[in-house]
């Protein structure tokens, strides 16, 4: 840098010979370096003051932000130490709609051994097997003995069995605390429950993880640390659950059938109140045992997982379409002189019915050639869309891990042939869920019911896909099905049923055709037929009513008086008033 | 003066020094005791727990139905039917003096006049 000289010699000179003081020169200049001096230091030092307000202001904002966070913040107990290892042991409960308590953890003790403080492994084996009936001692021992350093004996204990254990006095024999799942209705609504199981397993604690049914659908929920302590609540209500398959049972073994179903759904919410499939199992000892075939197993869940033909149940749907449609009204006369031939197909009546019948009348005779005539008025088109409307068409979305195996089976081309045939129930198959939601949606006045397994505070509307009216008039039609009949096997004193009953011959095992001898016989009914609540779908499996020396297996002779049975049971326990004035 | 400020200054923060290590000390014991209030709410969740299970046990439907069908004639319990329900006129209505509403007629069978 250079400097400005503070006497410069020109100006020195020049001032001189002038006869100025050249001394005025040299402090104007001390002046000015001075000034420039100070405004530098200045500067540098405004912008210490500077960076110093900022440091400051941050530390400021940064304590008032956390004095702010706490004061606005909830205390918080100091979390002190920490509890609990890798694994969460906990699992939320699953309570009814009511409350009542489905399924709950306990803590037990499971028993492993590890070799090397193993001290007599040879009483330790014999005194094993006199406490557990399943362990063998030589087995024991041999493993005791083995390659094995650490291994499992038994993943359950009871108080009793542990004491025991104590008492043998072996080292090498731990016991390793951890919680198991316990349902302690047994097997009531196990199909819905599902079941647990261990999945990672330590020594201080094992992870319970869901494997079907709820518990598996929700197993993050349940398993959650944030919902820990609060409940899952079902839409099951546990007393008519109780009724519902005490009777369901005793209906299956007066018929004879196979197996059984019901399902008891609330038209308004879509809520299935109660869920049988029977046979059943208890979710406290689920086991998988391969089958031959999936659906002769009890842990099956026919309700949901089961796709069947459902027969004549499926023509007030029909009927209802054409209703909406404006094609016909309830007394529209529909021509079923003859049976429709279709190439080689052939579609007939049970028996004859005469020339003509109004359309009240085909539901109530369940004419398959009348109601294949109306699908005809519907047109291909409109009866899929329909049908895909109402979901038939694909897998139920309820909240169990089983759902996704409820797909429909339906023709992928959908002819005319196939409407026909599906306008009264065959050439498609869905599970007894699908149907009940499709009857709840007529029951509730033609807006579309999803089906559900929590419990709903509120009225849930889905969208409208059919007109009030409609819905109204096939009900009408359904309650004389049932009020008309010939026998009336499905009235009920003091609660007025609509319904339908349907029959379907089986299909054969990986061959084409159906047997003549096996049927299953389905009974879909709304009540109370003035003001819709529930909806109830029994659906037996190879029932046979052997009162008479020729047995009957239509659905008016099985599923149908079971069902009546069932509802006179039920709605008073549903709270449902009965009207002895209208049925 | 300057003397007396220092002092006064090291008084001070002996004071703190006392205060401070009291406080570590009370924390530490209300530490301890909040882990043992812990402790014992973590039990008694556990003891509730299985009274809970156990209550849903015993009252598990299959098990009061046996106790009903052993003793239903004596409390009188029935399964809930259609008929159970009934009108509030069908209540017999009490005709002795225990009972007697204002302007009642006790002839009329309690209908208000």
């Amino acid at each position: 840098m250079i400097r400005t000289p503070l006497r410069p010699l020109a100006r020195i000179l020049h001032a001189r010979s002038k006869g100025e003081n050249p001394d005025v020169i040299e402090r104007n200049n001390i002046r000015i370096r001075h000034e420039e001096m100070r405004g530098k230091s200045r500067a540098r030092a405004e912008g210490r003051i500077l960076a110093l307000s900022l440091m400051l202001l941050a530390s400021f904002i940064a304590v008032g932000g956390r004095m702010a966070f706490l004061a606005f913040n909830d205390p918080v107990e100091t979390s002190v130490g920490f509890t609990g290892s890798g694994i969460i042991s906990q699992r939320a409960d699953i309570v009814d709609r009511n409350g009542y308590l489905l399924a709950t953890n306990l803590d037990t003790y499971s028993l492993y051994f590890q070799q090397r403080d193993m001290i007599d492994p040879e009483t330790a084996a014999k005194r094993l097997a006199e406490i557990i009936p399943a362990i063998d001692e030589k087995e024991q021992f041999a493993e005791f003995t083995g390659e094995k350093k650490f291994g499992w004996i038994k993943k359950k204990l009871s108080p009793e069995q542990k004491q025991l254990i104590h008492e043998i006095g072996e080292p090498g024999l731990k016991l390793g605390p951890r919680e198991f799942r316990v349902y302690p209705n047994g097997r009531l609504a196990g199909h819905v429950l599902g079941g647990t199981t261990f999945d990672k397993e330590g020594v201080t604690a094992a992870e319970v993880v869901g494997v079907a049914g709820v518990e598996k659908k929700f197993d993050g929920r349940l398993r959650d640390p944030v919902h820990g302590h609060e409940a899952l609540e079902l839409s099951i209500d546990l007393a008519v659950q109780t009724v519902l398959e005490q009777m369901l049972r005793s209906g299956m073994k007066v018929f004879d059938a196979k197996t059984a179903l019901a399902i008891l759904m609330d038209v308004k919410t879509g809520e299935v109140v109660a869920l049988s499939s029977l046979p059943d199992f208890d979710p406290n000892d689920r086991k998988t045992q391969p089958q031959e075939n999936a659906d002769a197993s009890p842990l099956f869940n026919r309700a949901i997982q089961g796709v069947y033909e459902l027969g004549s149940t499926f023509k007030p749907i029909t009927m209802v379409q054409a209703l909406d449609l404006g094609l016909i009204n309830p007394s529209t006369k529909v021509d079923i002189s003859k049976p429709i031939k279709f190439g080689k197909h052939e579609i007939n009546d049970y028996r004859y019915n005469g020339k003509s019948l109004t359309a009240t009348e085909i539901m109530v005779k369940s004419s398959n050639i009348g109601t294949a005539r109306i699908s005809q008025m519907i047109g291909q088109k409109r009866h899929r869309d329909f049908l895909k409307a109402l979901g038939f068409l694909d897998p139920l979305e309820i909240e169990v891990a089983e759902a996704n195996q409820s797909r429909p089976l339906f023709p992928a081309r959908w002819s005319e042939l196939s409407t026909m045939t599906i306008s009264f129930g065959h050439g498609i198959s869905v599970t007894p869920m699908h149907l009940a939601s499709a009857y709840a949606t007529i029951a509730n006045g033609g807006f579309l019911v999803k089906p559900t397994l929590l419990k709903q505070n509120r009225e849930i509307r889905g969208e409208r896909v059919l007109g009030a009216k409609a819905c109204e008039e096939v009900l009408v039609m359904m309650r004389k099905s049932v009020s008309e009949s010939f026998f009336k096997m499905a009235d009920v004193n003091g609660y007025a049923v609509a319904g339908k009953t349907g029959t379907a011959d089986k299909p054969k095992k990986n061959a084409r055709g159906y047997y003549k001898d096996k049927v299953i016989a389905t009974f879909a009914s709304v009540f109370p037929a003035d003001s819709p609540q529930y909806v109830l779908v029994v659906t037996l499996d190879e029932a046979e009513d052997n009162s008479t020396p020729e047995p009957k297996r239509t659905a008016g002779w099985t599923a149908a008086p079971l069902a009546a049975e069932i509802i006179g049971r039920l709605a008073p326990l549903l709270g449902l008033r009965p009207d002895f004035k209208t049925s | 003066m300057r003397n007396l400020f220092f002092l006064s200054l090291f008084i001070l923060v002996l004071g703190l020094a006392h205060w401070a290590y009291q406080e570590n000390y009370k924390t530490q014991k209300a530490r301890e005791r909040a882990e043992s209030v812990q402790r014992q709410i973590s039990l008694a969740r556990d003891r509730l727990r299985i009274l809970n299970a156990e209550w849903a046990y015993l009252n598990r439907p299959e098990r009061l139905k046996a106790l009903i069908s052993m003793t239903h004639k004596n409390p009188g319990l029935y399964p809930l039917i259609a008929e159970s329900y009934g009108e509030i006129k069908d209540v017999p209505f009490h005709k002795g003096k225990i009972f007697m509403a204002q302007n009642a007629n006790i002839d009329n069978g309690g209908e208000f006049p």
